[in-house]
C-alpha cells in the first residue's frame, strides 16, 4: 500500500496444526484509521489469522507487524498474549461472546481497565489504603465505563448481571468492553453474528463512530455482507487458508473468484452466470 | 546386577496391580471427564472383600487354592463392581450436569464414606493372611550369592493382568458395549442421538474399572498379604498418576504408565530411600503433568478460542 | 457497609414457570405410579444394600490371639442395615412425589421468604456482635470458649481458601500445606530462637506465601481436576516431608514446648510479671483462653477486612474476572500469570496465619493434625457457604465445626457422616448455601446475581 500508512502489517502468514495448513502464506494489510473487512467462507481459516494476531495461536510462519509510536514497529508474533493487549494495544472480541456472565456490565468494563488501575493503586498498596490518587483512578475508570454504557445505550442495565442481558446488549457490551483497554487496532470476529437489521445497522454506526470519533482502526471478520459493505473501506477474501482477492467492497463483490468460493463453484462457472444475467 | 534385576521383577509386579488400577482411573476421566477420586477406595474394597471372602471359603473346608482363588475372584468381582455401579448410581450420575466442582467433592465425600465404612466396618487394624501362594522359580544365582527369584505369586500376578487386559481390549474394540465406549467418549450427545443409552453405557464402564480394581485388591492381598482400610488413598493417587503417565484415556497407556511407576517406586525404595518413597510417585505426577500434560500416549489438545 | 460484606441476602429469583404460572400439569403424567413401583424400588435398593453389605458388615474380621485371622457373623447388624435401606428408599420415594421437582422452595410462602431476606441483611452484624461477646457470656464454660476458638480457626481458613477456590477459581486440594508451612515455622523459630509469636507471625505468614508462589508456578497452565490432584499431590508432598525429616521437625513426634503468644511482652501467666498480677487481678486460666480467643477473632477480622477490600481493587476484580473466563482476560491485557500467583500467595498467608495461631493455641504440633481430610474439609467449608460470599464462609464453618463438635464420642462415624454430608450437599445444593453473588462496584445500586450465572472457574 504506498503512501497510506499501516497500522498492522501481515506477511505471509502461516499456520499449521499437525497436518493441517489453516493459514498459508497470507499477506495483507489494514491501513490506519480504516475499517478493514476479513471475509471467506466458513473454514477459510479467518478466526486462525485473528488467533495468530491477537496472541492465542502462534504463528508456524510469518510476520505481523503492528505500527507503534512514530516510525517504529511491533512484531506481534513475538509478544505473549496479554502483552498484545497491553502493551501493542490490539484488542478484539470473540465469536462466541465472552464476557464475565457473573459480573455487571460496569464490573466487565471496569476489568478492561485492569492495567491503568493496577499501576494507580500502586500495585495494590495504595488501594489498601485507601490513597486519594487512587480514589481518583477509580472515579476517572468508572467515569469512563459510564460513558462507554451511555454510548452503546446500557447505562441504565450498568448494575444487571452480564449474563442477563439480551444477545444483542451482550454483543455490544463486548464491544465496548474492547474499546476500554484504548486500543489502536479492535480486532472483531463476527460481532453481527445472530442480530437482526435493526441491531445491524446499530452496530454499523456504533463502528463507523468508533473508527471516527476514537481514531481505532479496525479489523473485523464477518459473514452479514450489508454490514460489510456499508462500513468497510478495505476487503481480504480468504478461502481455505489463503487470499483469493482483497481490494474495495465494490470490487470484491464483483470478483469471480470471490463468488465462485463462496458458491462452491468453479470460477468458470461463476464468469459464465454473471455474464448472462445482466 | 542381580539386586537390580530382581527389582526390577519386583517393579514390574507392582507396577501390574497400579495399572489395573489406572484402568478403572483413565477410562472413567475418558467418558465423562472427571477423576474418580473413590476410585483408590474401591480398590481397597476389592481387597477387603478378596479377604473375607476368602476366610469364610477356608473355614468352610475347602482347601484346593485354585478352586478357592477362582470362586474369591469371581466374588470380589462382582460385589466390587456392585460398588462401583452403586458409588455412580448414587454420587455422581446426579451430578452429570451439575458445575465441575460438585462430583470431585461428591468423589471426595465418596471416598470418605467408603474409606470409613471399611474403618468402622471392619476395625482400624491391619488384617494379614497367611501366604496362600507360595514356593517360586529361582532365576539367576549370582556370583556374591544373591539369588534372583521369581515367586509363584509373581507369576499369577502378570498373568492375571495380562489375561484380563487381553479381554478387555477385546471388550472396548470388538463388543458393542466398547463402541459405544468410545461413541460417548467422542461425543455423548451424538451418541445419545444415534440411540446409545448413554446412562447405562457410563454405568458399564464404571462396573468394569471396579472390577479390575477387585482384581488389583485381590492380588494385592495375594502378594503383601495384609489390607487395611487406608491403603486406597496413597494406591490411588499413585495409580491416577499411572493413569496420567501413560496418557489419561489411553489404556495401553494407563497399563504402561502403571508398570513404569511400579519400576520407580520399586527402585527408589531399592537405592535412595523407603520412607520417601511416596513423596517419589507424588512428585513425579507433579512433574508429567507440567512438563508432559498429555502423557505418554495421550493426544495433545488444542485449545479452542 | 458493615464489614462482613454486602449483606443483601437475595432470595435466588426463580425461573417465570416456577413462579406459579406454569400450565396445570395433566393428571396422568403427574400422578405417582403408586404403592407397587415405591415397593419395587425399595426392593430392589434393598437387595443392592444386602449383596454389599453381605461380606463387609455381615462378616467381621479380625487379627486373632494367636495372630491369624478369626471371624465371627454379624447377620442382626446386616439384617437392620438391609431393613432400613429398604425403609429409607420408600421414604425418599414419598418424599419425592410429594415435593416435586421444584423442590422445596414452594412450600414456604412469599412472605416468609421475604421476611428471611431483610433478617439477612441483620445476620452478618448479629453474628458480629454475638462472636464478640461470647468470652463474656460463656466465660466460664471452657468448652465453649474452647469451641469458639476452633470454629474461629475454621472461619478463617476457609476466608483464606476463598481467595483461592471462591474468587480466583482455581482448585486447590492442598490447603493443608499453608497451614502445615505456617504451624512449623512459628513452632521452629520459636522453639529453636525464642522468636515471640507476634515477631514469627509475619514471618510464618511470609514462609506460607513463599510456598503459595512456589506451588503456583508449575500449576499455571493446569485446569479443573488436573490443578485439584497436583494441589492434593503437593499437600501430601509437605506432610510426607515433615514426617519423614526427623532432624527439623521431629517427625511423628512433632514439636512441642510452643510458647504462647503475649500481650505486648507481658506473659498471660499466674507469676508475678504476669497480666494478672500487673492489673492487680486474681489470675484465672480462663484469662489466657479469652486472650487467645480474641487474638483468632482478630486475625479472623483482618482476613475478611483484607479480602473484602481487595474484592473492590483491580486485583480482586481480575481474579473473579479469571474465574469467569481466562480466555477474556489474556485478551483484555490481564497478565493471568501474576494473577493467579497472587492469588496463591494470599490465600497461603492467611493459611500460614492460621497455622501459626494453631501452633501457639496447642502448644504442640505433629504431623497428624496435617492431612488430607483437613484439606477437605475446609474444601468443603467453602464450597458450602457458596463460594465467595463471605458469610456464607462463616456460617459454613459454625455449622461443620459445630457438627463435629456433636460427634464427639463416636469419632469413628464422624468422617463417614461427613463424607455422606459432602455428597448429599453436592446433590442437593451444589452452589452452597448463599445463593448469590455481590457486585463490587455499582452505579445505582448492587443487585445480588444469582449463582447460576456465576463461573465456578476451572484454574
Amino acid at each position: 500500500m504506498s503512501g497510506a500508512p499501516c497500522i498492522l502489517s501481515v506477511s505471509e502468514l502461516t499456520m499449521r496444526f499437525g497436518g493441517i495448513v489453516a493459514v498459508n502464506n497470507l499477506s495483507f494489510d489494514a491501513e490506519r484509521f480504516k475499517i478493514t473487512a476479513l471475509i471467506g467462507p466458513n473454514g477459510a481459516g479467518k478466526t486462525t489469522v485473528f488467533n495468530c494476531i491477537t496472541g492465542f495461536y502462534k504463528p508456524t510462519g510469518g510476520t505481523m507487524r503492528l505500527a507503534h509510536g512514530v516510525g517504529s514497529s511491533i512484531a506481534l508474533e513475538r509478544l505473549k498474549d496479554f502483552r498484545i493487549s497491553q502493551h501493542a494495544k490490539v484488542a478484539r472480541t470473540f465469536q462466541n461472546i465472552r464476557l464475565f456472565p457473573g459480573m455487571t456490565a460496569l464490573e466487565n468494563l471496569m476489568v478492561a481497565q485492569h492495567n491503568t488501575l493496577m499501576l494507580a493503586s500502586g500495585l495494590t498498596f495504595l488501594g489498601l489504603i485507601g490513597a486519594p490518587s487512587w480514589r481518583a483512578a477509580e472515579t476517572h475508570a468508572i467515569d469512563r465505563a459510564k460513558w462507554w454504557l451511555d454510548r452503546i445505550g446500557l447505562l441504565d442495565r450498568a448494575d444487571d448481571a452480564a449474563g442477563n442481558l439480551p444477545y444483542g446488549d451482550q454483543r455490544r457490551l463486548e464491544i465496548a468492553r474492547a474499546m476500554c483497554t484504548e486500543p489502536v487496532l479492535l480486532c472483531l470476529d463476527e460481532p453481527a453474528a445472530g442480530l437482526n437489521t435493526r441491531e445491524s445497522a446499530a452496530l454499523s454506526e456504533l463502528l463507523l463512530s468508533i473508527r471516527a470519533d476514537q481514531g481505532t482502526s479496525i479489523l473485523l471478520i464477518e459473514h452479514d455482507m450489508s454490514v460489510v459493505m456499508e462500513i468497510s473501506d478495505h476487503v481480504v477474501v480468504m478461502d481455505y487458508g489463503v487470499k483469493i482477492a482483497e481490494g474495495s467492497p465494490q470490487q470484491v463483490r464483483d470478483d469471480p473468484k470471490v463468488i465462485a468460493a463462496y458458491l462452491g463453484a468453479d470460477e468458470q462457472e461463476a464468469i459464465a452466470v454473471m455474464e448472462s444475467t445482466p | 546386577m542381580d539386586y537390580f534385576a530382581q527389582q526390577l521383577v519386583n517393579g514390574l509386579v507392582l507396577g501390574s496391580i497400579y495399572g489395573l488400577i489406572a484402568i478403572g482411573y483413565t477410562m472413567v476421566y475418558g467418558i465423562v471427564g472427571m477423576i474418580n477420586f473413590a476410585h483408590g477406595d474401591i480398590f481397597m474394597i476389592g481387597g477387603f472383600m478378596a479377604l473375607i471372602s476368602f476366610l469364610v471359603l477356608v473355614s468352610f473346608g475347602l482347601t484346593a487354592v485354585p478352586i478357592v482363588l477362582l470362586i474369591v475372584l469371581l466374588v470380589s468381582m462382582a460385589i466390587t463392581a456392585l460398588y462401583g455401579w452403586t458409588v455412580e448410581r448414587i454420587a455422581y450420575r446426579p451430578l452429570r450436569h451439575s458445575f465441575r466442582l460438585a462430583p470431585m467433592l461428591s468423589a471426595i465425600g465418596m471416598s470418605f464414606v467408603l474409606s470409613n465404612y471399611a474403618q468402622v466396618a471392619q476395625g482400624a487394624r491391619v488384617k494379614p493372611i497367611p501366604p496362600i501362594i507360595t514356593g517360586g522359580y529361582t532365576l539367576h544365582e549370582g556370583a556374591s550369592g544373591f539369588v534372583v527369584q521369581l515367586s509363584n505369586i509373581q507369576i499369577v500376578v502378570v498373568v492375571t493382568t495380562v489375561a484380563l487386559l487381553l479381554i478387555f481390549t477385546w471388550l472396548v474394540a470388538r463388543t458393542r458395549l466398547g463402541r459405544d465406549m468410545r461413541a460417548c467418549e467422542q461425543d455423548q450427545t451424538m451418541a445419545a442421538l444415534l440411540g446409545v443409552d448413554v446412562d447405562r453405557t457410563i454405568s458399564m464402564t464404571f462396573v468394569i474399572g471396579a472390577a479390575l480394581a477387585a482384581v488389583a485388591g485381590m492380588m494385592y492381598l495375594l502378594y503383601y498379604g495384609l489390607v487395611d482400610f487406608y491403603m486406597g488413598f496413597v494406591a490411588g493417587i499413585k495409580a491416577f498418576t499411572a493413569a496420567v503417565l501413560g496418557g489419561i484415556g489411553s489404556l495401553p497407556g494407563a497399563m504402561l504408565g502403571g508398570l513404569a511407576i511400579g519400576l520407580i517406586e520399586t527402585l527408589w525404595s531399592a537405592y535412595f530411600s523407603v520412607e520417601y518413597k511416596d513423596v517419589a510417585a507424588f512428585s513425579i505426577l507433579i512433574v508429567v503433568l507440567i512438563f508432559l500434560p498429555t502423557g505418554l500416549l495421550g493426544r495433545p489438545e488444542v485449545e479452542k478460542v | 457497609m458493615s464489614i462482613l460484606g454486602n449483606t443483601k441476602a437475595k432470595v435466588e429469583t426463580a425461573a417465570p414457570a416456577e413462579r406459579g404460572m406454569t400450565m396445570p400439569a395433566p393428571h396422568a403424567k403427574t400422578r405417582a405410579p403408586g404403592i407397587p413401583f415405591i415397593l419395587k424400588k425399595a426392593l430392589l435398593s434393598a437387595l443392592v444394600a444386602l449383596v454389599l453389605f453381605s461380606l463387609m458388615v455381615g462378616i467381621r474380621t479380625e487379627a486373632g490371639p494367636t495372630g491369624q485371622l478369626i471371624y465371627w457373623t454379624r447377620f442382626g447388624e446386616l439384617a437392620s442395615l438391609v431393613a432400613a435401606v429398604f425403609g429409607g428408599s420408600i421414604v425418599i420415594e414419598l418424599l419425592r412425589q410429594w415435593l416435586g421437582p421444584t423442590g422445596v422452595a414452594d412450600l414456604v410462602p412469599t412472605s416468609v421468604q421475604n421476611a428471611f431476606a431483610l433478617a439477612g441483611r441483620l445476620v452478618a452484624p448479629a453474628l458480629l456482635v454475638f462472636t464478640l461477646l461470647v468470652p463474656v457470656i460463656f466465660y466460664n464454660q471452657r468448652y465453649i470458649l474452647d469451641l469458639g476458638i476452633l470454629v474461629l480457626t475454621y472461619v478463617m481458613l476457609g476466608w483464606g481458601l476463598n481467595v483461592v477456590v471462591g474468587l480466583a477459581g482455581l482448585l486447590d486440594l492442598g490447603y493443608v500445606a499453608f497451614y502445615a508451612v505456617g504451624a512449623y515455622s512459628y513452632a521452629l523459630l520459636a522453639t529453636n530462637f525464642g522468636l515471640s509469636f507476634w515477631v514469627c507471625l509475619p514471618l510464618a505468614g511470609f514462609l506460607a506465601s513463599l510456598w503459595g508462589v512456589m506451588l503456583g508456578f508449575p500449576v499455571l497452565r493446569l485446569r479443573g481436576d488436573y490443578l485439584a490432584i497436583v494441589t492434593l499431590a503437593f499437600g501430601e508432598i509437605i506432610r510426607l516431608v515433615i514426617t519423614n525429616w526427623q532432624s527439623l521437625t521431629g517427625g511423628p513426634n512433632g514439636v512441642s514446648g510452643i510458647p504462647r503468644p503475649t500481650l505486648f511482652g507481658i506473659p498471660l501467666t499466674a507469676g508475678d510479671d504476669g497480666l494478672a498480677a500487673r492489673l492487680g487481678i486474681e489470675y484465672d486460666p480462663t484469662q489466657r483462653i479469652v486472650f487467645l480467643f480474641y487474638v483468632i477473632l482478630a486475625l479472623a477480622l483482618l482476613t475478611n477486612w483484607v479480602t473484602i477490600r481487595l474484592r473492590r481493587l483491580p486485583i480482586g476484580r481480575a481474579w473473579e474476572a479469571l474465574r469467569e473466563d481466562e480466555v477474556a482476560c489474556r485478551a483484555l491485557g490481564i497478565n493471568t500469570t501474576t494473577t493467579k500467583l497472587t492469588a496463591f500467595a494470599t490465600g497461603a498467608l492467611f493459611g500460614g496465619f492460621a497455622g501459626a495461631f494453631f501452633a501457639t493455641r496447642q502448644g504442640f504440633i505433629s504431623p497428624e493434625s496435617f492431612t488430607f481430610q483437613e484439606s477437605a474439609l475446609v474444601l468443603a467449608i467453602v464450597v458450602l457457604g457458596g463460594m465467595g460470599s463471605q458469610l456464607g464462609v462463616a456460617l459454613a464453618a459454625l455449622t461443620m465445626i459445630g457438627g463435629f463438635e456433636l460427634f464427639r464420642g463416636l469419632e469413628q462415624y464422624r468422617m463417614l457422616v461427613f463424607g455422606i454430608a459432602m455428597v448429599l450437599l453436592m446433590i442437593w445444593r451444589p452452589r452452597g448455601l448463599i445463593g448469590h453473588r455481590s457486585p463490587t462496584v455499582y452505579l445505582k445500586r448492587a443487585q445480588a446475581i444469582s449463582s447460576d450465572l456465576v463461573k465456578e472457574g476451572h484454574g
